[in-house]
């Protein structure tokens, strides 16, 4: 039977220390299909953010590929951990936007400055932002990771890789920077490889989830079949891990 | 760790003038008016004295301080404080001069091997290490002979020794950056190499660089002065402190300011440079 091929389909990919050899992740395969999200769950170390760096093509000093394939039908871009520390603290983040648009989607200098402002605005950034120049270190942590976003949007990417892209941040931060991201996916109809160790993140962004540990992926499947019904004795663990939140006394 | 705070609609005011943040940072201002007042009496030197840094005058020689001459005459009758700041004007000069290419050089050349790595920076690395190795003198002096006296001999030594030190600290700056996400996302998002270093990198590492830069004078300015204090240097008659404190030397019980006051001018502005750069160490490390 045929189906349409999909957007993103990683076959037995091994990535190891180059030293050594020591595998980080081994053999791992999946599949994203347009307008997925796929989340990557698992704890830290179990190689969710190397696999989603060798998607991007982007390996560490020191780690080499050692075998299997990345096929993307789509140009990727990544919306990263630290949103800090992905900006370069002495350029003003405006500036730093319109670098992008200027070179991936190839506009005048003006036409650029004037879609990097429209993409800030989609983002929710204040006006502030356009009229001063404002450095990374005098935005809060939410502002530079939707400024992040915003760059990651301005190479118009058919997949986006967001590695914990909310973990750096204060909790009702978290919130909104993922229904930004939620809506930001109908609008624009991009596919997703989100990376994350929250499961209850996981559970209302992703329609399929991997589960990783130690380099493998233990489980993968529909995310609410999955979670539903773990299978996997790691991925029972990790649901367990999550703590309940405790019924308020006195409340009904 | 940074603090993190809540999505706030108005970032805080960052960004006060220039002014106040210099006055925050007394070593700064004392450097940059130490600096500043020697600077000022070299440029308008012809005018406040009325002697000519050059001019012998054997009737007036070894004078004392004095209301005419205000820091005495030397053995040939001319006026220190003139040729002492005449002075001032040769070696600032040099100084400056003679820093501008091994800056530039070595902050590119540290920059490419440290962005780009790998065969380059291995090259690069054994050059430096080598120079390195050397005891900077023996190599300033070594030149300097090769290529003889003269300002266009300490030109020649420092373009090719001085460049060292600013590819080292480059070097190694631009690879801790190379390493940090900014870069790499830089990198995804599709910037040229060139572009990365030029508008990311090299405003990252530049002020690091200004700093050593300043330090790297202080060293500079005593090779010129040693230099000429051996002869290898500035060749008389131009004034030069090196020549002046060897010129003092036989005197040294009779008039021990000859020597003296231009050793101070050197210790001057030695300690200015060095105020300048730890003031903009500080600053920038505050920012």
């Amino acid at each position: 039977m045929m189906s349409i091929q999909p957007l993103l389909e990683v076959e037995g990919l091994s990535l190891a220390a180059k030293p050594g050899g020591k595998i980080l992740v081994d053999t791992i395969s999946f599949t994203l299909n347009k307008g997925e999200t796929l989340g990557l769950v698992g704890e830290s170390g179990s190689g969710k953010s190397l696999t989603l760096r060798a998607v991007l093509g982007l390996l560490p000093r020191g780690v080499e590929k050692v075998g299997g394939a990345i096929q993307s039908g789509a140009s990727s871009a990544m919306v990263f951990q630290d949103p800090r520390g992905a900006l370069d603290p002495l350029c003003p983040v405006v500036k730093q936007l319109t670098e992008v648009v200027y070179y991936r989607q190839k506009l005048s200098r003006k036409a650029s400055r004037a879609a990097a402002l429209e993409l800030l605005d989609r983002l929710g950034l204040p006006d502030s932002l356009k009229h001063t120049d404002r450095y990374p270190s005098q935005l809060s942590g939410g502002q530079c990771q939707r400024v992040v976003i915003a760059m990651a949007l301005a190479c118009k990417p058919g997949i986006l890789l967001c590695d914990e892209p909310t973990t750096a941040l204060d909790v009702t931060v978290q919130r909104q920077i993922i229904e930004t991201i939620s809506a930001l996916q109908k609008e624009l109809g991009f596919a997703m490889v989100f990376v994350t160790h929250n499961l209850a993140i996981a559970a209302a962004m992703c329609s399929k989830l991997c589960v990783m540990k130690e380099g493998r992926i233990v489980e993968q499947g529909e995310a609410r079949a999955l979670l539903q019904n773990p299978q996997d004795p790691y991925t029972q663990m990790l649901m367990n891990s999550v703590l309940p939140v405790p019924e308020l006394e006195g409340s009904v | 760790m940074k603090p993190i705070t809540i999505d706030s609609p108005t970032p805080r005011n960052g960004k006060t003038g220039a002014l106040s943040r210099l006055w925050r940072t007394p070593s700064l201002l004392a450097g940059s008016i130490m600096l500043a007042v020697l600077v000022l009496l070299a440029v308008l030197i012809p005018l406040i004295s009325p002697y000519d840094p050059t001019k012998q005058d054997l009737s007036a020689f070894l004078q004392p301080p004095s209301a005419e001459h205000w820091l005495g005459t030397d053995q040939l009758g001319r006026d220190l404080f003139t040729r002492l700041i005449y002075a001032a004007r040769t070696d600032l000069t040099i100084m400056v001069l003679a820093e501008i290419i091994p800056f530039c050089v070595g902050v590119f050349l540290g920059m490419i091997a440290g962005y780009y790595g790998k065969w380059l920076d291995t090259v690069i690395s054994l050059i430096t290490d080598t120079f390195i190795a050397f005891p900077f003198y023996l190599i300033v002096i070594i030149v300097a002979f090769a290529s003889g006296a003269g300002q266009r001999g300490i030109y020649i030594t420092f373009i090719l020794v001085g460049w060292i030190v600013f590819a080292r600290v480059t070097r190694g700056l631009t690879a801790s950056f190379r390493r940090q996400e900014w870069v790499a996302s830089a990198r995804t998002l599709g910037l040229p190499g060139v572009r990365i270093m030029l508008r990311h990198i090299l405003p990252n590492v530049l002020p690091q660089a200004i700093v050593v830069l300043m330090t790297d004078m202080v060293g500079l300015l005593v090779a010129i002065v040693t230099l000429g204090y051996l002869g290898i240097g500035i060749t008389p008659p131009t004034p030069d402190w090196g020549t002046m404190i060897f010129d003092g030397q036989p005197f040294i019980t009779t008039a021990w300011w000859l020597s003296a006051v231009p050793g101070f001018a050197v210790v001057y502005t030695g300690i200015a440079l060095s105020l300048v750069g730890d003031g903009l160490a500080d600053l920038w490390r505050k920012k």
